[in-house]
């Protein structure tokens, strides 16, 4: 028993932020519990959200999982940001520090930025081409319950067990287990294969539903640019998980099976894990930034009044860059003496993806050329976008210029550049779209006034923290140390790179006021198209009703919604009653949220080698597959009845 | 005539002189390391920078410039100043504009880029390098002379003007061999041999490390690179074969024990401890990587 107890809190689980963090949990945790009871909210919360297979609540669900991800992720970065504020600093060890800038990277690739536009797909995409939900709703909820149930497994690591400590990229031989005995590896490959299940069914998921479940007349090319994005990402997903899945699941067998894939001795060849990694690490940053590209081109017509700027260019861009994407994975290594003809491939293709990006931020400027520009605060982290992301891909060009990158290779210069890519242009897209979309997830609008003060915190704390690693790199700093010599010029540019992170936090605070102010005293949205929106999400009431559209809408432009509004079409667009019939919806289902703990439960026991708890959750798994297979009763008819009264509710019945 | 300066021309005089202030003490410091090679490689990559960089500047500049005046030009105000063409969405000649200059401007950089990373790779002609075997270890730089028979930890003398050919591996996780006043940095990785050569122009010391994370002592794999002149080098060669200690296997063992260490020299090494298989990646050109 003792020796179970060892394993399950060893020492680095009982320090003093470790120790604070247990009792915030545990904290939370009851009087989560204690509202529900008091309130008497289980049932409510199981039948309406844990069961649930509605795109909209499944989206609302990534976002919430996403803003807490976004929340510890940030604290991690905030704790590294104040070991480095001073030289010689005492406020992390270094087997803490390595832990928190492991987990940061993991938490904010895989269980933030990827959740968070998982939950703008779900909120958006079905809404966009007049569909009532995805293609496959109960994957659509195991999708996320994998994803959460993958989150929540590396997110105990650090109470239970201990974090992973060798970077979000995870190379061998540093992950072998000679090197790495500790448990933390383990959560971090299960994690990361459970929650990668998820991924590529949403890519799966999100690809056949804008492939085959468009309104009438909504024509490839007359979908919104965000759906064109959403498309070549569910592409990219499907291609890029496996290499990803193969890279940890050989590694995981290297830690648990004795196997050598990757390892130091017994011919293990560590460089090819890199390769692996890295031909889906470039497609994944692809993944996390076309669909803010999407985002901002949905976002600046609407702001500009004014149509996109060159669709087709555009489409053609994304299709370019989805295919480019493929072909530039090994500037990741460039210093790992592949050559000089390879290195000068992989160099050129990589410059060639800064020509459809170019385009592309051209067009979105060309779009406001000869509008009527409105500086709401969607808009504003559009506008922050594209000077941001301007020194991101003229850094990235940089990068690409392989000799130059031999001196700047996993240096702090490298750091800026990719944060300016991934907070420039994800971070920024996804608030983006969490501002534009609020009032058509939740009825209401997010207060103006408090978001311009987050956005401005947040922007400035962003140039102040990232533009002096960019000096940082010049001055030979290299990533992932927990500390540095007072005399070599870095003391005062990390400070400053600190108070800006700090200032970032400030910002993430404001947007939490922000939302919890606008729950209460926002102003509601009666009219479900608040912004004078252009696409069809906008045609229907906010929040939209279970089955989205009363009645299909029929597609005859680009900007279908905006369209209607102009021909005058738009008060036609009420619903007749005499029109609406029975609506097809899926049933809500248990499965999904079952299949999720069961993998958790085989996570979990496969972490620590307790091969009887992992049994027992396989066996979880395999009844969950089997119940959902058999369950045929998975769809209901939706009474015109109820579609009627709700429609009139909301005034939107013509008699 | 006699040249005078207008209040204009003093204005800008000042200015200049404060945006050199202001490069001095923010950009071009001693502490840039990248920015003031000590040789001809990472010279060669320094220049590259600066090209890519003045390429990429006239990019990002007139973007910026054209945004902002949209911003102020199109900004929705009551009066409603701006051209307003909420039809507007494609325009030929602009649109093959736009894949046409960065085309170009990404061939500025391409071509050089191409030229630079063949060039890099071959040691320059009728010059006869200095080889020093580098062993990555938890955490430490063992470094070999092969041509010298003597061994270092944690610090080397190369002699200045001469190319070095650097074969780099590892007893441990990877790391990367890197001093950025001398050029770009290499991966050293277990079961492989990559070649990096490099070359000090003057005599000095320059600092080097590791741009690999590799556990929690890799911010301690720090060494020194101390460039000095031919002679002195020779004689610093005859000094630790005389004075040090020999390495013996059961010393190389206690060596690669996880952990940090200060300078260490050895007056010889035991056969055998670096790899003399390798993938097979190479120098080419004049003078092929020789494995010992």
């Amino acid at each position: 028993m003792s020796h179970i107890i060892a394993e399950l809190f060893p020492p680095s689980t009982l320090r003093l932020f470790e120790l604070i963090a247990d009792v915030l949990i545990v904290l939370t945790t009851v009087s989560i519990v204690g509202v529900l009871t008091y309130t008497k909210k289980w049932v409510w919360l199981w039948r309406e959200w844990l069961t649930s297979v509605d795109h909209k609540r499944i989206g609302i669900m990534y976002l919430i999982a996403a803003l807490v991800m976004l929340f510890r992720g940030g604290v991690d970065a905030l704790l590294l940001r104040t070991q480095l504020a001073f030289p010689n600093n005492h406020f992390l060890g270094p087997e803490h520090y390595d832990e928190i800038f492991t987990t940061h990277g993991t938490i904010m690739i895989f269980f933030m930025a990827m959740p968070f536009l998982f939950a703008l797909f779900n909120v958006a995409v079905p809404l966009m081409i007049g569909a009532r939900d995805v293609a496959f709703p109960r994957l659509n909820a195991v999708s996320f319950w994998l994803f959460a149930f993958g989150a929540l497994l590396l997110n105990i690591s650090f109470v239970i067990g201990g974090s992973p400590n060798a970077g979000w990229t995870a190379y061998p031989p540093l992950t072998e287990l000679r090197f790495n005995p500790s448990v933390g590896e383990n959560y971090y490959f299960l994690s990361l294969l459970i929650a990668g299940i998820g991924t590529t069914i949403t890519g799966i998921n999100f690809m056949v539903t804008i492939l085959r479940m468009r309104a009438p007349g909504m024509t490839l090319m007359k979908m919104p640019m965000f759906v064109w994005t959403v498309l070549v990402t569910g592409a990219l997903i499907i291609f890029a998980f496996p290499p990803l899945t193969v890279s940890l699941a050989l590694t995981l067998f290297d830690r648990l099976f004795g196997s050598s894939f990757f390892t130091l001795g017994h011919g293990g060849m560590p460089m090819m894990f890199v390769n692996l990694f890295w031909l889906f690490g470039h497609p994944e940053v692809y993944i996390v930034v076309l669909p803010a590209f999407g985002i901002f081109s949905e976002v600046v017509p609407v702001f500009s009044d004014k149509k996109l700027y060159g669709y087709p260019i555009m489409v053609a861009s994304v299709l370019a860059i989805t295919v480019l994407s493929y072909g530039v994975w090994v500037h990741h290594f460039f210093t790992m003496g592949a050559g000089p003809g390879v290195n000068a491939f992989f160099g050129v293709s990589t410059m060639l993806i800064a020509i459809p990006t170019g385009v592309k931020i051209f067009n979105w400027v060309l779009t406001m050329w000869g509008g009527r520009i409105r500086f709401t605060v969607a808009m504003l982290w559009q506008l922050a976008f594209i000077p941001a992301f301007l020194i991101a891909g003229a850094t990235g060009v940089l990068l690409a210029t392989v000799p130059v990158d031999y001196q700047m290779h996993n240096s702090y210069f490298l750091i800026a550049h990719f944060h300016f890519a991934l907070i420039g242009g994800t971070v920024f897209g996804v608030l983006s779209g969490m501002y534009y979309w609020w009032p058509k997830m939740f009825g209401y609008m997010l207060n103006e006034r408090q978001g311009k003060v987050a956005f401005w915190l947040f922007f400035i704390g962003f140039l102040v923290t990232f533009v002096p690693q960019y000096m940082l790199g010049l001055e030979g700093m290299t990533r992932r140390m927990y500390t540095y010599p007072p005399g070599l010029g870095w003391s005062s540019l990390n400070l400053v790179s600190t108070i800006g992170a700090f200032t970032q936090g400030a910002g993430f605070l404001v947007i939490v006021y922000n939302v919890l102010w606008s729950m209460r005293y926002g102003e509601r949205d009666l009219t479900g198209d608040p912004w004078n929106g252009r696409t069809l999400e906008w045609s229907i009431p906010s929040p939209a009703p279970e089955y989205n559209f009363a009645i299909v809408p029929v597609v005859h432009d680009r900007d279908a919604w905006w369209d209607m509004k102009q021909s005058g079409k738009s008060e036609a667009f009420k619903v007749k009653s005499s029109a609406i019939r029975p609506v097809h919806m899926p049933k809500r289902s248990a499965m999904p949220f079952l299949l999720g703990l069961s993998f958790f439960v085989v996570g979990f026991g496969m972490t620590f080698s307790w091969w009887v708890i992992a049994i027992i959750g396989g066996l979880g798994v395999l009844a969950s597959l089997l119940y959902g297979a058999f369950d045929y009763d998975d769809f209901e008819e939706l009474d015109p009845e109820v579609i009627r009264r709700t429609e009139a509710g909301l005034g939107r019945l013509q008699a | 005539m006699p040249k005078r300066h207008s209040p204009r021309g003093r204005h800008r005089y000042w200015l200049t002189l404060a945006i050199a202030l202001g490069l001095t003490v923010s950009g071009c410091g001693q502490q840039y390391v990248v920015l003031h090679p000590k040789g001809p490689v990472a010279t060669s990559e320094l220049n590259l920078l600066i090209l890519a960089s003045v390429a990429m500047a006239l990019v990002i500049i007139p973007v910026w410039m054209l945004f902002a005046y949209t911003l102020v030009r199109f900004r929705d105000n009551p009066r409603h100043e701006g051209v307003f063409v909420p039809k507007w969405q494609s325009s030929r000649l602009l649109e093959i504009l736009l894949f046409v200059v960065p085309l170009i401007i990404v061939a500025v950089i391409a071509v050089p880029t191409v030229q630079k990373t063949y060039a890099l790779d071959r040691l320059p002609p009728k010059k006869d390098p200095v080889v020093i075997n580098v062993t990555s270890l938890d955490w430490k730089w063992l470094f070999q002379y092969p041509g010298q028979h003597i061994a270092t930890v944690n610090y080397i003398e190369i002699p200045a003007g001469k190319p070095v050919l650097f074969e780099l591996t590892a007893d441990s996780p990877m790391n990367t061999f890197w001093i950025p006043q001398l050029g770009g940095m290499e991966y050293t990785m277990p079961g492989e041999v990559l070649p990096l050569w490099l070359e000090a122009n003057k005599p000095g010391v320059y600092m080097g490390r590791s741009g690999q994370f590799s556990g929690t002592g890799f911010v301690h794999m720090v060494f020194s690179v101390k460039a000095v002149s031919s002679a002195a080098f020779n004689s610093w060669v005859q000094q630790v074969k005389t004075t040090a200690p020999g390495m013996s296997l059961a010393t190389y063992h206690s060596i690669v024990k996880i952990g940090t260490m200060g300078h260490e020299s050895f007056s010889s090494y035991p056969a055998g401890i670096f790899p003399t298989t390798t993938h097979g990646f190479t120098l080419t050109g004049s003078s092929p990587m020789k494995m010992p």
